[in-house]
C-alpha cells in the first residue's frame, strides 16, 4: 500500500510542476526553486508532516519534500538554540542530501573525460 | 523590431507543447522514482533504521542512483521524456549537480566545475534557505523570542 501511494502521489506532484511548467513556460530552475519554497510554506502551516505520513517516499522524494525538511530541521533546533536556530537549523536535516550531491558530483567530473 | 512585437513572433513560431503527453510522463516517471525512493526506505527500516533516522541515508542513496545515472548518460534520456517527473525528485536535483559538474569540467576545476555544480542547486539551495528562515522567524515569534 505504501509503495502505491508514493508511486501516485509523488507521480502528481510531478504531473502538476509539469504541467504549470507547459503552462507558463517557465524554466526548470524556476519551477524547482518554487516547488521547494511552497514545500516550505506548506511546512510552515503545518500541513506537509501529516501529507508525508501518508505518502512516505511520494512527498519527501520529491523537492517540495527538500523545502519540508528545511523548515523541520530549522523548527527542531529553534527551541534549544533560540535565534541561531533561524541560521543554523536548515541544514541539519538536509545537509546530508547537498553534500552528497556535491561529493558524487566532483568524483564524476574527475573520473569523466572532458567532453570538447 | 519592438521587444512586445518580437515576443508575440516568438509565440506564434513556438511549437504548442504536448501537454497532456508531458503530464502523463511526468506522472508516470516522478511515480517510479518516488516507488524505488520507498523500496530504498522500507529496506533501511527493515535493517534497523527509525522513521527519523531513515531520511538522511535514503536521500544520500536517492542522490547516488542519480549521480550514477547521470554519470553513464542515461538520467538525461529519462529526462528528455519524464520532464519534471525525472527533474523534481531528489534524482533530478543530483542530476543537476552533477551533470553541469561534468559539462564544464573543461573550463577548470575551480571556476568550471566549482562553479557550475551549483549553476540549478544554487537558486534552489538559496530561495528554499528564504522561505525556510521566513517561516522559522513566524514561529520564533509565536514562541515569544524566546529561548
Amino acid at each position: 500500500m505504501s509503495y502505491l501511494l508514493a508511486f501516485l502521489i509523488g507521480g502528481a506532484l510531478c504531473l502538476v510542476a509539469q504541467i504549470v511548467m507547459d503552462l507558463t513556460r517557465a524554466t526548470p530552475a524556476v519551477i524547482l526553486a518554487g516547488s521547494v519554497m511552497l514545500g516550505a510554506i506548506a511546512a510552515g502551516f503545518g500541513i506537509y508532516e501529516p501529507f508525508a505520513r501518508i505518502a512516505g517516499a511520494g512527498a519527501t522524494v520529491p523537492l517540495p519534500g527538500f523545502g519540508f525538511s528545511l523548515v523541520s530541521g530549522l523548527i527542531k533546533e529553534l527551541p534549544k538554540e533560540g535565534w541561531v536556530a533561524l541560521f543554523s537549523g536548515a541544514f541539519k536535516a538536509t545537509g546530508a542530501g547537498i553534500k552528497a550531491a556535491l561529493i558524487f558530483g566532483l568524483l564524476a567530473s574527475f573520473v569523466t573525460r572532458a567532453r570538447a | 523590431m519592438e521587444p512586445k512585437e518580437y515576443r508575440q513572433r516568438v509565440k506564434r513560431l513556438e511549437k504548442p507543447r504536448p501537454i497532456v503527453r508531458n503530464a502523463f510522463w511526468a506522472f508516470v516517471v516522478g511515480g517510479t522514482i518516488c516507488l524505488i525512493g520507498q523500496l530504498v526506505q522500507s529496506g533501511l527500516m527493515a535493517i534497523g533504521y527509525n522513521q527519523e533516522t531513515v531520511k538522511a541515508p535514503t536521500s544520500i542513496i536517492m542522490v547516488f542512483l542519480g549521480a550514477v545515472g547521470t554519470a553513464f548518460g542515461f538520467y538525461d534520456r529519462i529526462a528528455k521524456l519524464g520532464g519534471m517527473g525525472a527533474n523534481l525528485p531528489i534524482t533530478g536535483f543530483s542530476n543537476a549537480v552533477v551533470a553541469p559538474a561534468m559539462e564544464f569540467k573543461q573550463e577548470g576545476p575551480i571556476m568550471g566545475t566549482g562553479a557550475r555544480i551549483f549553476q540549478v542547486a544554487g537558486p534552489v539551495i538559496a530561495y528554499g534557505l528564504l522561505a525556510a528562515f521566513a517561516v522559522g522567524i513566524v514561529r520564533y515569534a509565536i514562541m515569544g523570542f524566546k529561548p
